[in-house]
């Protein structure tokens, strides 16, 4: 490091956080030039909330100092920091859901004019400043966070997540936001699991892991590499290659009906005309962009949503789902990719797990507890879940948490596994081991329904993939030629020949996020 | 590093076992043992309590118990009933009314006619506010002026009788006389009826839906069945509470108790989280021998009642406190 500590905007050296026995942090340091923007990478666990908290003064750091512009302070509480020009972003946004945005807004003293310009940078136009915040959706709200965080003009503003979960239109103009921060006098710290984005934007990352500062790498061509393997440690390797997966439609017998046919689904507003098969043994993918109907798709085959028109065939034969224990047992499986609205927070590992293989028995009798105890510890060894804390499934890492959604599941055999976006917010090696899984279980006969807002996962995992727009299939693609920027395109509607128009990127970016910003009949 | 923990967890020495145990029991211990200081505390303001005292401890703290387990299954499933009091008071005089004069074999048909009308009473509490998606505190509010004018209606007065042998089941000792029969029925009827709903999906749905609604509706629970059995089991442990006093007392009395509330106390006090999925049994029924022996204590310091109403709510303050510093700072550790 060449500049002395008065140069640096933040530096944070030798921070130390202990929970007890539970080391979150023991020599993370951080330190942030003046208009750059600097990652904060690291697998799960690995420390990076415990530093943002403790940088913003949610938390106490046992030992350690935090330099701001080479003064030394101590920060007490987030509003301080706040005052003090350090205000964070997180991938839950903060807002009262029960207020308005304009009150909201006032709660941080958030001035108007530059939220609103900030609101239209980022692609949000027209929008009614009196809506209750719940009403919005979330993608929305994200903006609007980021917004009223970029409004106030931080000397330093934390990322955490911030693009996990947006849609690929509103995330390019996040990044771009971002990237016009660098150069001046104030700089942004980025939180983030996907590489793309820390290439596209980030001047320089720091690497935890396990809670130790492992090294500050100059993000340039090929930085890449380096970055994985310094997160990763000796543990390092590569995704298994998929081998040969364009096999498995050719072993199945021609009159075999397919696990799961769709036929024209409608429902609400949002889902107009979704039709496909799902092979067993086969992986489909979902493209879309933000609110095409994927939520209502995915909805209607758990049996949450009625579907207002057409037709569900699971195994050829006609079915209709009152509540997701039909869909349950009729084999249809759902994994949320928010994991508060799947798992009991407060319960252990065990009950998480035993909750629907259980629920799938009709009897109301005793548990055999000896055969759940096998169940449930299989499942736990097949998805190498670190179950130490597994008194509560909260105080487990988001990896490890998301594949106890997943074990649920496989605990009980799986037919038919819908997963919605199951590795929002994961790091790399946890998303590594659902890849695997999610290939294992499909070639164990498995059927897999498999929507991401990562597109790179459609080529790992996927056999093929439909895209939707607009609540319809606009497009089939076998994952051999769906690379990111082919999807893309069918994600937008367009033909794959044409060029990708600035003026139709723009327009669709109006309609996803600024139309659904209008108060919503349903919730 | 994650399957190497798993296995290493699962070779769990017996030591272990013990030790997860007491922390995964950590409040109901602290409970007993604060219970254990109470007892000491007892014996050395007033050194003659003993046999006596145990047994009219047992009688005493009898309706209460029942009426803070039924309470804790609503409250652990998400959430409250604010009708019990009144569910005792109407079970107890309908029990007291038609065993008034009756045979004793009479009483018997009384005795499980009254637990079905338990079971009723509380079915109709779940069901509204699973139908009219009203927030069960407001439906258990209205139906507690409900239930309580149609005890009313019942009996006017303190009045009515009971079978001798349902006296006879809660009022002595069994075998040795420290173990009085109160007790030995409370623990057969909590224990016959929670151990196999504990252990059966039922529990296990009952814990879900008070943790989180969503994640158990999405895992094929039926949330709205779920939340009627745990009313119907809450209006059954009232049926029992309202025999109880039916039976220590002989006569029914129209008027609700404070049960109501001090069913709230207890289970607060007992570990079971108002925010639902969290807690047991055990520590409640705990919680009312101690919130119950406090008030012996103060009158055997000569404290004027009212006084010790006001102590009760400190010390439920307290306590409470302690305790979640005590947990909170475990689970740091």
């Amino acid at each position: 490091m060449t500049l002395t500590g008065t140069e640096l905007l933040l530096e944070a050296t030798g921070i130390s956080k202990n929970y007890g026995a539970v080391v979150a942090l023991k020599a993370a340091s951080l330190a942030v030039r003046p208009g750059e923007v600097h990652a904060l990478i690291g697998a799960n666990g690995a420390g990076k909330s415990t530093l943002v908290k403790i940088l913003t003064g949610a938390v106490r750091p046992d030992s350690g100092t935090i330099a701001v512009r080479g003064r030394q302070r101590i920060v007490h509480s987030p509003g301080e920091a706040r005052r003090g020009g350090l205000v964070s972003v997180y991938q839950e946004p903060a807002l009262i859901p029960d207020l308005d945005i304009r009150s909201n807004l006032r709660l941080t003293d958030t001035p108007i004019e530059p939220f609103r310009y900030w609101l239209g940078e980022l692609g949000v136009e027209d929008f009614e400043l009196s809506s209750l915040a719940r009403h919005v959706p979330l993608a929305a709200l994200r903006i609007i966070d980021l917004a009223r965080a970029l409004a106030i003009e931080p000397d330093v503003l934390m990322l955490d997540e911030m693009t996990a979960a947006l849609p690929a239109n509103l995330t390019e103009r996040v990044l771009e936001a971002i990237s016009r921060q660098r150069g001046g006098d104030r700089s942004v710290i980025f939180i983030s699991h996907r590489m793309i984005e820390i290439g596209t934007v980030c001047d320089r990352a720091t690497v935890l892991r396990e809670g130790e500062t492992v090294g500050v790498v100059d993000v340039a061509a090929g930085s890449e590499e380096r970055i994985v393997e310094l997160m990763l440690g000796e543990s390092a390797k590569d995704l298994p290659e998929r081998a040969a997966h364009d096999a498995v439609g050719g072993a199945r017998p021609p009159d075999a009906k397919p696990r799961l046919t769709a036929r024209n689904l409608a429902s609400g507003t949002k889902l107009n005309d979704v039709s496909f098969e799902l092979e067993p043994g086969e992986v489909l993918g979902v493209v879309a962009l933000e609110g095409q109907g994927q939520d209502e798709l995915f909805a209607v085959l758990a049996g949450s949503e009625r579907a207002g028109a057409g037709e569900l065939l699971v195994d050829g034969s006609s079915v209709s789902f009152h509540h997701p224990a039909d869909a349950i047992r009729a084999g249809l499986v759902f994994v949320a990719a928010d994991r508060a609205e799947a798992l009991l927070m407060q319960r252990s590992v065990r009950e998480n797990i035993a909750l629907p293989y259980t629920a799938r028995m009709r009897s109301w009798g005793l548990i055999d507890l000896r055969a759940e105890q096998r169940t449930v510890d299989a499942a736990v060894a097949t998805l190498q879940i670190d179950a130490r804390a597994g008194r509560e499934v909260r105080r487990l890492s988001g990896g490890n948490q998301q594949k106890v959604t997943i074990a649920r599941w496989v605990a009980g055999g799986v037919k038919t596994l819908l997963c919605f976006d199951p590795t929002r917010g994961i790091d790399i090696r946890t998303k590594q081991q659902i890849y695997v899984l999610l290939r294992e279980l499909a070639e164990a006969g498995a059927a897999v329904l498999l929507y991401t807002s990562d597109l790179k996962e459609i080529q790992l995992v996927c056999d093929r993939a439909i895209v939707i727009f607009g609540g319809r299939v606009v497009s089939e693609v076998d994952a051999a030629d769906a690379d990111e920027t082919a999807l893309l395109r069918a994600a937008y509607n367009l033909r794959l020949d044409a060029p990708l128009p600035e003026h139709v990127a723009a327009q669709v970016v109006a309609d996803s996020s600024a139309a659904p910003a209008a108060p919503l009949s349903d919730r | 590093m994650s399957t190497a923990a798993a296995n290493f967890d699962r070779r769990a020495r017996p030591i272990d076992g013990f030790v997860s145990w007491a922390r995964r029991n950590a409040w109901t211990l602290g409970l007993l043992g604060l219970l254990a200081a109470l007892l000491v505390f007892t014996k050395l303001i007033q050194a003659s309590y003993g046999v006596t005292g145990v047994q009219g401890l047992a009688i005493s703290v009898l309706p209460l118990a029942l009426a803070a387990v039924g309470q804790a299954i609503v409250v652990i499933s998400g959430g409250i009933d604010l009708s019990i009091g009144s569910m005792m008071a109407l079970t107890n005089v309908v029990a007291a009314v038609i065993m008034n004069g009756q045979s004793e074999e009479f009483g018997v048909v009384v005795v499980v006619g009254v637990l079905l009308l338990g079971l009723l009473l509380g079915a109709i509490n779940g069901g509204l506010i699973v139908l009219t998606r009203v927030p069960d505190i407001v439906v258990t509010l209205a139906m507690s002026f409900v239930w309580a004018g149609c005890a009313l209606l019942v009996l006017k007065v303190p009045g009515g009788g009971s079978a001798l042998w349902l006296t006879n089941l809660v009022l002595g000792s069994l075998g040795n006389e420290w173990i009085p029969k109160a007790a030995v029925a409370l623990l057969l009827v909590v224990g016959l009826i929670w151990i196999p709903v504990r252990r059966s999906r039922l529990g296990l749905s009952l814990y879900g839906i008070g943790s989180n609604q969503l994640a158990a509706f999405r895992s094929g629970v039926s949330v709205g069945r779920t939340k009627v059995v745990a009313y119907s089991l809450m209006g059954l442990f009232s049926a029992l509470a309202g025999l109880s006093i039916t039976a220590s007392t002989g006569v029914g009395l129209p008027v609700p108790g404070p049960y109501t509330l001090q069913s709230i106390a207890a289970i607060v006090l007992g570990g079971v989280s108002l925010a639902g999925g969290r807690g047991g049994i055990f520590g409640p029924l705990v919680a009312v021998v101690i919130l119950s022996l406090l008030r012996t204590d103060m009158t055997f310091l000569n404290l004027n009642s009212n006084f010790a109403t006001v102590a009760q709510g400190i010390i439920l303050i307290g306590v409470v406190m302690v305790g979640t510093l005590v947990r909170f700072r475990e689970r740091r550790a």
